[in-house]
């Protein structure tokens, strides 16, 4: 009983973990429908970029984090450009060619990171790693505290921003209706971009509490495709507490079998809910899109 | 039998007759090594295209049915010795099976959502295959090859004409479909599977039909791979690698035709077994990616496409 | 033909049928017969349940309650491949061709498919009736087009000949005027006339009036999912609740 109390509770602050990373996918693939496969190669990039920093120069992982967003956002801007140019401008048949080119984009990423860091896990070094809380028998990895009131911080900032500023409301009306935002005489386009930059720029964040977590290598993003679209698409697409929902149900389940089951099972739960989730309730079990 | 075909047919015989020339005059055993590779990936890219380049269904599980197919393959030897041919069809068999089930998911899913969903069907398999003792788990297996038959004095070379053998039945598979009236439904679904339907195309029984066929021919491709490497385990077989190496074949040679994925195959097959033997197979899978961009963003209708607009150009058509 | 003699069997009988999208009712208990032969016109405003009633017959969209009756055979449960091939083809009101082929083929995947059992044997028999069903719908000199190259009529006419080609007894046109001057409103009417005159029922969903006058023998039309008037052109277009339906939207 402990022990599955324990499980739960590891998977609430684990599943806080994953909104975080999912969250930029919950814009880019949720609200503008950029089948975005090279998210979690952005975000290994993200780790990356904060491990670099902490390793050279002895930057905190967060404050990592935080210098790095601009830069995020500029590459979200940019990237959406190129995608928009390529594939939504020319209209209909983006679909096959738009995955395989944003999955060309992860493996180029993917081996750059490869050619500059190696294949090995890098990890980054703050005074919270390492150290425990007890409370009664329980033992809590104080790294995924942080993560989690990080996490937990930045949904709700993100929540907040997409309902309450004017540009988050135009990202939240681009994704209904372009025409009448066009009417409004707004540029969707530049909306868009404007709001992949975003979901490009949590990233930073997000990287830095994924090293925080555990340590990183050059494949990881892999087994991140499962995790951001299993918590998007169960989410019910493009809603932020529906993100914080789903991902909380992820990290308890995989908690859950992690501890019962056992850690070589693992991989398998997120593609599973995500398999399950597409074949029962393709809008999403939380909600659901018009 | 028309022209066409009987061209097709004394061309797949000449391919044939050559490899086994091949097998007979040439010493250095390399070239069947690397050749063995490049069949390899021919028969995945066309049968990769009955599914995504007729019928416009993304499939990116090509590594769930190679893997598939080497397990099959490992199971059947480490269980009765099964013989290489026996080997091949069980995971021809199981690949249909598999393809069946991936086809039911068209039935739910299109776009990106079918294509995240073959990807989660590769990792929960290879998450099984893991955890299955029996064939070795996370470890791996160590596999020993059989005598060689006659007229082959050499077991890679044997898997050479094998996998050649599988070439030409993919191609032929392939392009029976797409002359046929079945290639003209899934073009139909393709387009437009509302307006397919309504025109009388079953469109979910073509589609389980593409998913079935290509699964059998992938998970064929795969099951001589565990005698070819001597050795398997579920972090290679499964690779997402295979998925999209086979995926920038189809889409750099160009999907609409047979030839497309043949020629993909054997461009970005060659090169990478040039690069992986002078500089690095890192690099290999960064100019996997950047040609994969390259093509998708230049030529979007592949070389074949490429080729046939210069042609009509200089015909005159300003198509 | 056969079954010429029971001419009180209705070709259609769409028996009590239910369509809702969540909460939404969109069709509410309609029942229609539709008779061998006759040229019915069916109007409504936008989002009265029009192209949600063709939906149920041509198989888009199934019905949950009530049944869908077409040639003596209950076709409630049938995907609509199958109840192509038993004879309904449709337009659509936005065009559907498919795009990566020339208008020929487009007409050739009908012909594949969906009249299979009328012989159609060698590549020639197929090429001939494509090109007669092309000839009758002014379409012939397009044959080789690619349907991305099609003026909005010709678009039109297209999809009214790939129907045809499926060889129907009954066809539902989908506001296949809807966007056009009105000389190819003429057009597009002429040619619809002609195939009514060759023997196939006709479901005409339409909103210029005019064209809906002229071209049905009955007219029914729905509002909120519930059939309001049914009978000949004018004698619906007098009904007060047509009107008030017509002017309240």
């Amino acid at each position: 009983m402990d022990l599955l109390l324990n499980a739960v509770v590891l998977g609430v602050l684990l599943g806080c973990f994953y909104a975080a990373v999912s969250l930029g996918l919950s814009v880019s693939f949720g609200l503008l429908d950029v089948p975005h496969v090279a998210h979690p190669a952005f975000l290994i990039l993200a780790s990356y970029g904060v491990f670099f920093l902490n390793d050279s120069y002895d930057i905190d992982p967060l404050l990592g984090g935080l210098l790095i967003t601009p830069l995020l956002f500029l590459l979200g801007l940019a990237a959406y450009r190129l995608y928009y140019e390529t594939f939504e401008k020319r209209g209909s048949d983006a679909g096959v060619r738009g995955i395989a080119f944003l999955f060309g984009i992860a493996f180029i990423i993917e081996v750059l990171i490869i050619l500059q860091f190696g294949v090995d896990q890098r990890s980054v070094s703050a005074s919270y790693i390492g150290k425990a809380w007890r409370i009664g028998e329980m033992r809590i990895p104080v790294r995924l505290l942080v993560a989690f009131a990080v996490a937990s911080a930045l949904t709700i900032l993100l929540a907040l921003y997409l309902s309450r500023t004017f540009m988050g409301r135009a990202i939240r009306a681009v994704a209904q209706d372009q025409e009448a935002l066009r009417l409004m005489g707004a540029n969707p386009v530049r909306i868009k971009q404007w709001a992949f930059g975003i979901a490009t720029a949590v990233l930073g964040i997000a990287g830095a509490l994924l090293i925080i977590v555990a340590p990183v290598d050059p494949t990881l993003d892999r087994a991140y495709i499962g995790r951001t679209f299993c918590v998007v698409v169960m989410a019910g697409l493009g809603s932020m507490t529906g993100t914080l929902i789903a991902a909380i149900i992820l990290g308890v389940a995989e908690s859950i079998v992690l501890s019962t089951v056992g850690a070589s099972w693992a991989p398998a739960i997120s593609f599973a809910m995500l398999l399950g989730v597409l074949a029962i309730r393709p809008q999403g079990l939380l909600g659901r899109r018009s | 039998m028309s022209r066409n075909s009987v061209v097709f047919w004394i061309g797949a015989a000449l391919f044939l007759a050559a490899v086994v020339l091949m097998t007979q005059v040439i010493g250095n055993q390399y070239p069947f090594f690397a050749g063995y590779v490049i069949l390899q990936f021919i028969v995945l890219a066309v049968a990769w295209s009955i599914l995504g380049g007729y019928a416009g269904y993304v499939n990116f599980g090509t590594s769930a049915f190679f893997g598939v197919g080497v397990y099959t393959a490992v199971f059947l030897v480490k269980a009765i010795g099964a013989p290489l041919a026996v080997q091949i069809a069980a995971a021809a068999t199981v690949g249909a099976l598999l393809g069946f089930a991936v086809g039911l998911l068209t039935l739910r899913m299109q776009g990106i959502f079918f294509s995240i969903a073959t990807i989660a069907v590769t990792i929960v398999i290879e998450t099984s295959v893991t955890n299955w003792r029996f064939v070795g788990g996370a470890a791996g297996i160590q596999i020993q090859r059989p005598p060689v038959m006659p007229p082959f004095d050499n077991y890679v070379q044997m898997l050479f004409f094998v996998q050649a053998l599988l070439v030409v039945l993919a191609v032929a598979t392939a392009r029976y479909i797409q002359i046929s009236w079945i290639g003209r439904g899934l073009q139909a679904l393709k387009d437009d599977e509302l307006a397919a339907e309504c025109t009388g195309v079953p469109t979910l029984r073509l589609k389980v039909l593409a998913c079935v066929i290509s699964g059998a021919l992938m998970c064929a491709a795969g099951a001589p791979a565990a005698m070819y490497l001597q050795y398997a385990d579920p972090s290679s077989a499964f690779n997402l690698n295979y998925s999209v190496t086979v995926l920038a074949m189809s889409l750099i040679g160009g999907t609409a035709h047979w030839m497309g994925p043949v020629v993909g195959a054997i461009l970005l097959g060659v090169t990478q077994q040039l690069l992986a033997v002078t500089i690095s197979s890192e690099v290999n899978v960064l100019v996997l990616g950047i040609m994969l961009v390259l093509f998708v963003v230049a030529a979007p209708e592949g070389l074949l496409g490429l080729i046939g607009r210069l042609v009509r150009y200089r015909a005159g058509g300003k198509a | 033909m056969t079954a010429r003699g029971i001419s009180e069997q209705p070709l259609l009988r769409i028996d009590a049928v239910t369509k809702r999208f969540g909460g939404f009712v969109a069709l509410d208990n309609v029942s229609v017969d539709i008779r061998p032969g006759e040229r019915f016109g069916l109007i409504g405003p936008n989002g009265s349940g029009k192209t949600t009633l063709i939906n149920c017959i041509s198989g888009a969209l199934r019905a949950e309650v009530g049944t869908v009756v077409f040639a003596g055979e209950d076709i409630t449960r049938l995907p609509a491949h199958m109840r192509t091939r038993r004879g309904i083809a449709r337009s659509f009101q936005i065009p559907r061709p498919f795009k990566s082929m020339t208008v020929a083929e487009n007409l050739m995947v009908a012909i594949d498919f969906a009249s299979v059992a009328d012989g159609f044997v060698s590549a020639a028999q197929r090429r001939d009736g494509v090109m007669s069903i092309l000839m009758r719908t002014g379409l012939a000199s397009k044959a080789d087009v690619s349907a991305t190259r099609l003026s909005q009529v010709e678009l039109r006419k297209m999809e009214l000949a790939r129907a045809m080609a499926t060889r129907p007894k009954l066809l539902i046109s989908d506001e296949a005027m809807a966007g056009l001057s009105s000389s190819e409103v003429d057009e597009v009417l002429d040619l619809l006339m002609k195939l009514a005159g060759e023997d196939i029922t006709i479901i005409m969903i339409e909103h210029i009036m005019q064209a809906v006058m002229r071209f049905s023998q009955r007219v029914m039309c729905l509002d909120a999912g519930r059939i309001i008037a049914i009978g000949g052109p004018a004698e619906v277009m007098a009904n007060q609740r047509v009107q008030e339906a017509y002017l309240g939207t």
